[in-house]
């Protein structure tokens, strides 16, 4: 029987500081055991749980793709004991993740339709992951038009930043990159808040999907944004967050209502959560 | 195998024969209550109690067990990579369990060993154990269980069941399991014709003296979010002081913790009891709690045992009728009135 909590053991391939805050880092790491990647197979949109000895667990969604083989990466926020022991680790370290965990996007609704992607701050990590996967050659024509709103409040907060200069030249991916605001006079993207950008760049909702992940803060005000330009809740998808344990629906603190969030979720589509209490 | 009758003068030789197979936890005398706990001697089993204080829960989900072992040791190769600590999974037998507590293991199933994904440990101390239960002839009045669908007889989630004759025990086997392991002892004979009529007057007895609290099939009609905004919580959780006893007693609360522990540069990973009580239990690296409020987390134990886990696994409630947690709770709050105001027309304020 295979110990679900049993952690696969990965080496601290690198680490990539992300934000001028310091607080956000990626961590690309590579498995001990070959076999142990194949084990690891995941879809965009699930995430793992990183282990640090010593420390404890953290559950974090995946940012990369399927399609990048020999390596999976993670972005880190530092906020407590494990992100802060993990931000203080090195190349070399080894360290443990277990998973992958969760439902993932839809990615047979998603199938031929166009898929509007809107991410704000640090929730953009399975969100790069989903759409690397999309704009992999052998995925792309799986999918209409794409595009991203994603925003942050400042020009050095935005995640990826080398990737998004890339998709930016990319002809089959329509970026709309934000920032609140900035005082950089080289600033050639928008300025504004994502629900703002979003109803000023959005593609028509027809035979399209939105998937949102952000601030609390940031989906309140961008759902109605969708609602007006006529996004039924079912094309609404969202990924949530909750303290977690053990991952697969067993340690029992995740749940709203019914269903666990580490097992049933993270990702929900509006309609989905509609049915739920509102406790999350 | 059919039923067998121990007189009480061989019980003693029964256990030790068990002993010689099995290890195996009975009901222990613990200053003025039981609990059950591996015994070493045949007379540390004490059938002569009403309910244990604390759930057997523990036998297959101990309150602090360590799942890992690790070194931290720099110079170590295997540093920071986790080993799964040792643990005894040889046959047991659990002596003397009441029929609320063995149909508890049948609920935590459900959340243990699903067909996706099983607990390792939960699912090898379950396929190593014999439940060998014992009737309950003397309710205690906090005792519901036949409003949960089970009853003082009940043999669901047992291998053997007990019936307490008076001169000895009338032993039903219920299961391959059971009858493997009765038959690695002696000393008990065929049922006498007189005593089955006795234990059935004993069962009628002891049925009609068990209330009934609330019907639990009114809540899986109910709707999900309704019951959630009702106004019942604010005068549920109005006396509650967040204490967690009705947790931790229960036998369907399975809610763990995952914790690391060092000492020097030894280290373990180990799972403990947690409660849906604590403020922690849901807290959020960043601040956020979902579950801030008091008045939320007494909902959520509610609502867990009596509405989301009917809905989720299509089946009775997350509760036995075992009524610790109405007999421990420092302010009086009684599941059962719960219950009823869950099941009331409109659900609105106490009656």
């Amino acid at each position: 029987m295979n110990n679900p909590y049993l952690p696969y053991p990965v080496r601290i391939d690198s680490i990539v500081t992300e934000t001028e805050d310091r607080n956000l880092k990626t961590f690309k790491l590579v498995f001990l055991d070959g076999n142990h990647e194949k084990e690891f197979a995941y879809i965009p949109g699930q995430f793992a749980i990183l282990s640090v000895a010593g420390l404890g667990e953290i559950p974090i969604g995946i940012a990369t793709s399927p399609s990048e083989r020999g390596f999976i990466k993670f972005t880190v926020n530092k906020v407590g004991k494990v992100t802060s022991r993990l931000h203080n680790m090195k190349a070399g370290d080894v360290m443990g993740v277990r998973g992958p965990m969760g439902n993932s996007y839809p990615w047979d609704l998603l199938e031929g339709k166009n898929v509007l992607i809107i991410g704000g701050g640090f929730a953009f990590t399975t969100l790069r992951s989903s759409i690397v996967y999309m704009i992999d050659p052998k995925n792309r024509s799986r999918f209409g038009n794409i595009d991203v709103v994603y925003g942050a409040r400042s020009p050095g907060l935005l995640l990826y930043k080398d990737e998004l200069a890339q998709w930016e030249r990319r002809s089959d991916i329509n970026m709309h990159i934000t920032v609140d605001g900035t005082d950089d006079p080289n600033w050639q993207y928008n300025v504004g808040f994502v629900p703002v950008i979003t109803r000023q760049k959005a593609p028509s909702a027809e035979n399209c999907y939105a998937i949102i992940c952000g601030p609390p803060i940031m989906i309140k005000f961008t759902l109605p944004v969708l609602t007006e330009l006529g996004f039924p809740p079912e094309r609404i998808i969202s990924s949530l967050e909750m303290r977690m344990k053990c991952g697969i629906g067993i340690c029992g603190r995740c749940n709203i209502g019914a269903e666990y969030v580490c097992k049933d979720g993270p990702v929900f589509t509006l309609e989905r959560l509609s049915k739920l209490p509102d406790e999350y | 195998m059919s039923d067998i009758y121990i007189a009480k003068s061989n019980f003693r030789g029964v256990i030790e024969r068990l002993m010689g197979r099995y290890r195996v936890c009975a009901p222990v005398k613990n200053g003025s209550s039981h609990d059950f706990a591996p015994i070493e001697d045949p007379s540390e089993a004490d059938l002569g109690f009403r309910n244990s204080r604390l759930s057997p829960k523990g036998i297959f989900h101990p309150q602090a067990e360590c799942m890992f072992d690790y070194n931290l040791a720099g110079e170590d190769p295997q540093a920071g990579i986790l080993t799964e600590a040792r643990k005894d999974f040889s046959p047991q037998v659990v002596l003397g369990i009441r029929p609320c507590d063995a149909k508890a293991f049948r609920l935590d199933d459900a959340n243990f060993d699903t067909d996706s994904l099983k607990d390792p440990w939960w699912v090898r101390r379950r396929e190593a154990t014999t439940l060998i239960g014992l009737a309950c002839d003397d309710p205690c009045s906090t005792c519901f269980c036949i409003s949960m669908g089970g009853g003082p007889y009940d043999t669901a989630g047992l291998d053997v069941l007990l019936l307490d004759t008076g001169e000895g025990y009338a032993a039903q086997v219920l299961t391959e399991r059971g009858k493997n392991t009765l038959e690695a002892t002696s000393g008990w004979s065929s049922v006498p014709s007189a005593i089955s009529a006795l234990t059935l007057e004993k069962k009628a007895a002891a049925e009609q003296r068990i209330g009934q609290a609330f019907d639990p099939a009114i809540l899986v009609q109910k709707d999900m979010i309704e019951l959630f905004k009702s106004p019942i919580w604010e005068e549920v959780q109005f006396a509650c002081i967040n204490c967690g006893a009705c947790t931790f007693l229960c036998p369907t609360c399975w809610c763990f913790d995952i914790q690391d522990e060092v000492c020097a540069d030894k280290g373990e990973r180990l799972r403990l009891w947690d409660s849906c009580m604590f403020p922690l239990f849901t807290l959020h690296g960043s601040g956020h709690n979902p579950r801030s409020q008091k008045v939320q987390r007494v909902r959520q134990r509610f609502m867990h045992k009596l509405k989301y886990y009917q809905d989720k696994y299509n089946s009775g409630p997350a509760c036995v009728g075992c009524g610790r947690c109405v007999q421990a709770c420092p302010v009086n709050i009684d599941i059962r009135q719960v219950g009823r105001l869950m099941a009331s027309p409109g659900c609105s304020c106490p009656a």
